[in-house]
């Protein structure tokens, strides 16, 4: 949803339509007064019904600079529960392999709905900074020096987050095998895709398979 | 995304705020204050529908007899307050294409508007007929309207600050955020003063 008074613009076109708006509502009611009130109601359910289904433009296609020196690889990591899984480990060892690689490991802080809307995201931090403190020694113990973030709730914005303060030149983002991976679900790989310029690996980690 | 900050700029002093970057602050900021503002108004609003509607004690006419609302000077009122929106409008278009100067002109010509808009409220309120002791419609009345009219001196506060800016060459095509929201923020002005007009005077 887009808010309409986002811009002057939208402001400004929001006023012409208050205008017309009340215009028919003073026509209604001088012709019959609960003419004025039927037609202010279905004014009103209309706008709502109008707001509720407009959806805002998909944002524009971020390009990602390079920053570093010119030989220097950033590959940003981003995992949820499966952020100390196999599959994940051996894709970024094999990315520690191919040259000289600096890499961010972000976990979102996962939270029901309802804690986020009430601010109640303190443990779904310290769980995702657990993970990830969990997930560094490992790749530490390789010989893989990353360092890590705890991120925004929604993994999108964690990504965009990340994004800005870390200009990747890689994403690799690590989800649940489908049917079992909400982020799947919810289409956040295509959309990671689609919304920055860079190359994007998913790395599917099941984890109810043992380890190898 | 504090551990990261710490990790990669070896940041000192407090921590980073934990941001979202779907909204830009700015114009979430601004959107949070046009819904306070809203909400302010539906209170007042929610005031004068007890008075006239669901009040048992309700006059059957509004005003009650014998007094008048200025139905015509205020359509004339609202009339001026609309084209200030479209000035408002023409001037930051214009800055947007790089037209110093019908910015200028339409700024000024939406303060001189809105300027004329209150003193005709003022005049409006020395003439009416009526004060706040004659009754609760008496009272919601000068309420509203005058709720409105303070937000109009708030407006054209800022305004007149962007006129001053601008008479001293602020303001670009490509820095122009300064213009924006004072635009929002008169065309929020105008849209409430629509549906006081409305409500008050004609229905």
């Amino acid at each position: 949803m887009e808010s309409p008074f986002r811009s002057e613009a939208a402001a400004f076109r929001l006023l012409l339509v208050t205008i017309a708006a009340f215009a028919l509502i003073v026509l209604a009611s001088w012709i019959q007064p609960w003419l004025g009130l039927v037609t202010f109601l279905a004014l009103t359910f209309g706008a709502v019904w109008v707001y509720l289904r407009s959806r805002g433009p998909a944002p524009p296609r971020q390009h990602v600079e390079h920053v570093g020196d010119s030989d220097e690889r950033r590959v940003l990591v981003v995992a949820n529960e499966t952020v100390g899984g196999e599959e994940l480990t051996s894709a970024i060892s094999e990315l520690a392999l191919s040259g000289r690689t600096e890499f961010l490991v972000v976990s979102p802080a996962l939270n029901s709905r309802l804690k986020t809307w009430t601010s109640d995201e303190d443990p779904a931090r310290a769980e995702a900074q657990a993970r990830l403190d969990a997930t560094l020694d490992r790749l530490s113990s390789i010989g893989i020096d990353a360092s890590g973030a705890v991120g925004d709730v929604d993994p999108l914005v964690a990504i965009e987050d990340a994004v800005r303060l870390f200009h990747p030149d890689e994403i690799v983002l690590s989800t649940h095998p489908e049917g079992r991976s909400n982020w799947l679900e919810r289409g956040v790989v295509a959309a990671v895709r689609e919304r920055f310029d860079v190359p994007v690996t998913h790395v599917v980690v099941d984890l109810g398979e043992p380890a190898a | 995304m504090t551990s990261h900050t710490e990790a990669i700029h070896e940041h000192h002093g407090p921590p980073e705020a934990n941001r979202s970057s779907r909204v830009d602050a700015r114009v979430l900021g601004m959107f949070l204050f046009i819904a306070s503002e809203a909400m302010l108004f539906g209170s007042f609003f929610t005031v004068y529908f007890f008075v006239r509607v669901v009040n048992p004690d309700a006059p059957a006419e509004w005003p009650p007899e014998p007094f008048h609302f200025p139905v015509f000077v205020a359509g004339v009122n609202t009339a001026i307050l609309v084209t200030s929106s479209f000035t408002m409008h023409w001037a930051l278009q214009s800055i947007k294409r790089g037209q110093r100067k019908a910015f200028l002109a339409g700024m000024v010509l939406t303060f001189v508007m809105g300027l004329a808009f209150l003193l005709t409220q003022v005049i409006e309120y020395l003439n009416v007929g009526f004060n706040t002791s004659d009754g609760a419609f008496a009272s919601v009345f000068f309420g509203l309207t005058g709720l409105h009219g303070a937000h109009v001196f708030i407006g054209l506060t800022l305004l007149g600050m962007v006129i001053v800016r601008g008479f001293r060459g602020h303001y670009s095509p490509e820095h122009h955020h300064g213009v924006e929201l004072p635009g929002i923020y008169w065309h929020f002005v105008d849209i409430m003063w629509i549906v006081v007009y409305s409500a008050v005077y004609l229905i």
